[in-house]
């Protein structure tokens, strides 16, 4: 689904993926877990196709292609979504039109056909059951006036609604009181299946009791220092990250 | 040049003065007495109309251009226009689309518009005339049956003198300003409506005959009467590019709306805007004002402007009625290097009127706009409400919006509220949109229809469907 090989990438003037390698299989969900400022978000963005994030160095090829040509439209209509550590508010727009042109926008590139007003409201209704999210924030604007956990409630109802093939999910489970947390588990969960693949950046080993990773990789310093199964995180979560630090600037 | 400079031209062409073959298709460039005779002569004026148009000239020779809009542009040169042509015959055109500028047909695919419409739009000569030229004719028919009066300025002097000398310049008097005396003068055609007593009409006048009115000139000039307990709904422009050889645009519209009637004026005007560096383009200085005359009746201003180099428009209401509703509903954009001054004048006369003003501006580019009103309570006007909101939208960085409210309060029973917002589209939001499969044209589309919302459903249906595409087309490219 995802390989990523010997990635380095800069923003600001500053390298910060420093020959990165990563590979994701289908239907596998893998938890990436790293101190505050090591790269992960920078990750995210470099996948997605950001602005002003530049590679200057390696390879990523997603479900067969070359992801890197791709436009940040054009790897998300390829299937690629990223749940953002940020959501942003987008004022006028309500969230249920928001996310039918999305779908819709998608859908096109994929060939199939628009989805009309009904048809999407009923999915729409559906998916929303599953995040458990009130309609009332449905016509809402995307995001504006939104608590720090309703956001990324309504990450995870657009990941829902959009069924990507890969799902990089960065920090959902920050912010989140402990039903929040449940519920969006069980959002990340219904996506998982051998068709859809799913990346977890977190920093709590909490979310990975609901979501059990097949892999869980250390990030330092701008790479993956380390990877194992799911007793890493529950390490991580005893000794925290000094060891690896320092294998980082080795 | 100044002001002084024009009219000492102006005068000395009068003074030689010149003798215009009334036999020939259009006058010679300038403007003095005798030109506007021409104009009423071609038009085979009744003398009122004349002496009328004869008064204007002499007022605005005595006038000067308005200096306080926030616009600029080079000085205009009034005695280079050449104030009548008579109207292109249809053999001067394209013979078919393969002859039209590729890059204006491109718009209209964006745009939607349907191919017989695109023909008439750019001026293919077609010899089976277009279905909505029948459409008309049927449409005259029904408003006939109703007492409806729609016709072209120029046919109601002619069929209906009593009335358009009973209203014209009932709402804009000839002196009101610069442009609205010029369009006086010389005002070349326009629109009259007049909807009797009671009725309301059946349909929105003038979605047909749009393209029939694209060739009224530079001074065009619209009456509209709604007499007691009418409604009618008028619709002005069209979303397609216009272009015109004539840089300057003038149009006086003035509404009168008797008791308990209701006016709804919506425009959409798109204008040649200029190219991305600024040159060309048109110079729009209208003058819209409507008059609640009766009581409970109501006038509501519709726009959405993308076009023109420069705009300078303020659709007003006198509330003068008792219990009169006045209300304006705008969304102006600005791209490039556009730039316009807009926005309303709402003045309370009447007990009990209400006015509400919902302004959405737009930058984009180098675009500047300024969005100007004024809320203004008479002594008399006993329980005035006033509610306004003026939102601004700007992209990138190098675009400017400016909102200049001003309020003038004589009854202290009125009840005044402004809102005011600037927000702007961030790469943020873009960047959001587009992970989500949008590309950054649909991004911005998508928050500038948001933005732009409770103006869109003012306007009728299909005019609005138009509008969001236009704004989509206008920005394209403002952003990534
Ligand atoms: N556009 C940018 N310009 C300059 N520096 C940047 C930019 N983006 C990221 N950085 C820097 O790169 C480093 C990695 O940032 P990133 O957001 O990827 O970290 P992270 O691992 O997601 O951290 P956290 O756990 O706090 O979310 C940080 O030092 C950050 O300041
Ligand atoms: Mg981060």
């Amino acid at each position: 689904m995802l390989t990523i090989k010997n990635l380095h990438a800069s923003a600001g003037g500053a390298e910060i993926l420093k020959a990165l390698d990563l590979e994701v299989k289908s239907g596998e969900v893998h938890a990436i877990m790293g101190p505050n400022g090591s790269g992960k978000s920078t990750l995210a963005h470099v996948l997605a196709g950001r602005e002003g994030y530049d590679v200057t160095e390696g390879h990523v090829t997603f479900d067969g292609q070359n992801l890197l040509d791709l436009s940040v439209e054009e790897r998300a209509c390829a299937g690629l979504f990223l749940g953002f550590q940020y959501p942003v508010e987008i004022p006028g727009v309500a969230n249920n039109y928001f996310l039918r042109a999305s779908l819709n926008a998608i859908r096109k590139a994929r060939g199939e056909e628009e989805l009309d007003a009904m048809d999407f409201l009923g999915l729409l209704k559906k998916k929303a059951a599953l995040v458990e999210m009130d309609p009332k924030f449905l016509t809402r604007p995307v995001n504006v006036g939104f608590s720090g956990g309703e956001k990324k409630r309504n990450e995870i109802l657009q990941m829902a609604v959009l069924e990507p093939k890969l799902a990089v999910l960065d920090e959902t489970d920050s912010g989140l009181d402990i039903d929040a947390l449940r519920v969006v588990s069980k959002g990340i969960e219904s996506l998982r299946s051998p068709e859809h693949s799913i990346v977890l950046i977190t920093h709590y080993q909490r979310l990975l009791d609901y979501v059990v990773p097949d892999v869980v990789h250390v990030f330092a310093g701008g790479r993956i220092v380390q990877s194992g199964g799911k007793e890493l995180a529950i390490e991580l979560e005893k000794n925290g990250y000094a060891a690896f630090e320092s294998a980082a600037s080795a | 040049m100044s002001t002084r400079e024009i009219k000492d031209l102006t005068r000395r062409d009068y003074q030689y003065g010149f003798v215009t073959d009334i036999e020939s298709d259009s006058a010679p460039p300038g403007l003095s007495e005798d030109i506007v005779r021409f104009i009423s002569a071609k038009k085979n004026e009744p003398e009122w109309l004349l002496d009328w148009r004869l008064k204007a000239y002499r007022s605005w020779l005595e006038m000067t251009e308005p200096k306080w809009a926030a616009v600029s542009y080079p000085p205009i040169d009034f005695q280079s226009i050449s104030y009548y042509s008579a109207p292109k015959s249809k053999t001067d055109g394209p013979k078919s689309l393969d002859e039209v500028d590729p890059e204006l047909l491109e718009t209209y695919k964006k745009l939607g518009i349907p191919l017989h419409e695109q023909e008439m739009l750019a001026g293919v000569a077609v010899d089976a005339v277009f279905d909505s030229v029948s459409v008309a004719t049927t449409f005259k028919g029904k408003l006939n049956d109703l007492g409806i009066i729609f016709c072209s300025f120029s046919e109601a002097v002619q069929e209906h003198p009593e009335l358009v000398r009973q209203y014209l310049g009932s709402v804009v008097p000839i002196t009101d300003n610069f442009y609205a005396a010029l369009n006086s003068a010389v005002f070349s055609d326009g629109s009259f409506c007049y909807i009797p007593k009671g009725v309301r009409c059946p349909m929105e006048l003038s979605t047909y005959f749009r393209i029939n009115a694209a060739n009224t000139g530079q001074f065009e000039r619209t009456l509209i009467v709604a007499d007691d307990g009418a409604t009618v709904s008028y619709l002005e422009g069209c979303t397609a590019p216009q272009r015109d050889e004539n840089q300057l645009h003038a149009a006086v519209v003035e509404l009168v709306a008797l008791e308990e009637s209701n006016i709804k004026y919506s425009t959409v005007q798109n204008w040649y805007p200029g190219d991305k560096n600024g040159k060309g383009g048109i110079y729009n200085f209208v003058t819209k004002r409507g008059k609640c005359a009766g009581r409970n009746s109501k006038i509501s201003w519709t726009q959405v402007e993308t076009g023109s180099a420069i705009t300078w428009k303020y659709p007003s209401c006198l509330l003068q009625g008792d219990g009169s509703v006045g209300e304006f509903y705008s969304v102006a954009v600005t791209n490039n290097y556009q730039q316009a001054d807009t926005g309303t004048k709402m003045i309370h006369i009447g007990k009990n009127t209400k006015s509400t003003i919902i302004s959405k501006g737009i930058s984009a580019g180098h675009g500047q706009q300024t969005y100007r009103g004024l809320v203004k309570v008479l002594k008399g006007a006993e329980n005035a409400r006033n509610y306004s909101q003026c939102d601004s939208l700007l992209l990138g960085d190098q675009c400017g919006a400016h909102t200049v409210p001003y309020l003038e309060v004589k009854n202290p029973s009125a009840h005044v509220e402004h809102e005011a917002s600037t927000s702007k589209i961030s790469e943020d939001q873009v960047y959001y949109c587009q992970q989500r499969g949008l590309s950054a044209e649909d991004a911005v589309s998508l928050i500038v229809n948001g933005f732009c919302k409770e103006v869109f459903r003012e306007l009728p249906m299909e005019f609005a469907v138009e509008a969001q595409k236009l704004l989509g087309v206008t920005l394209e490219g403002s952003v990534g």
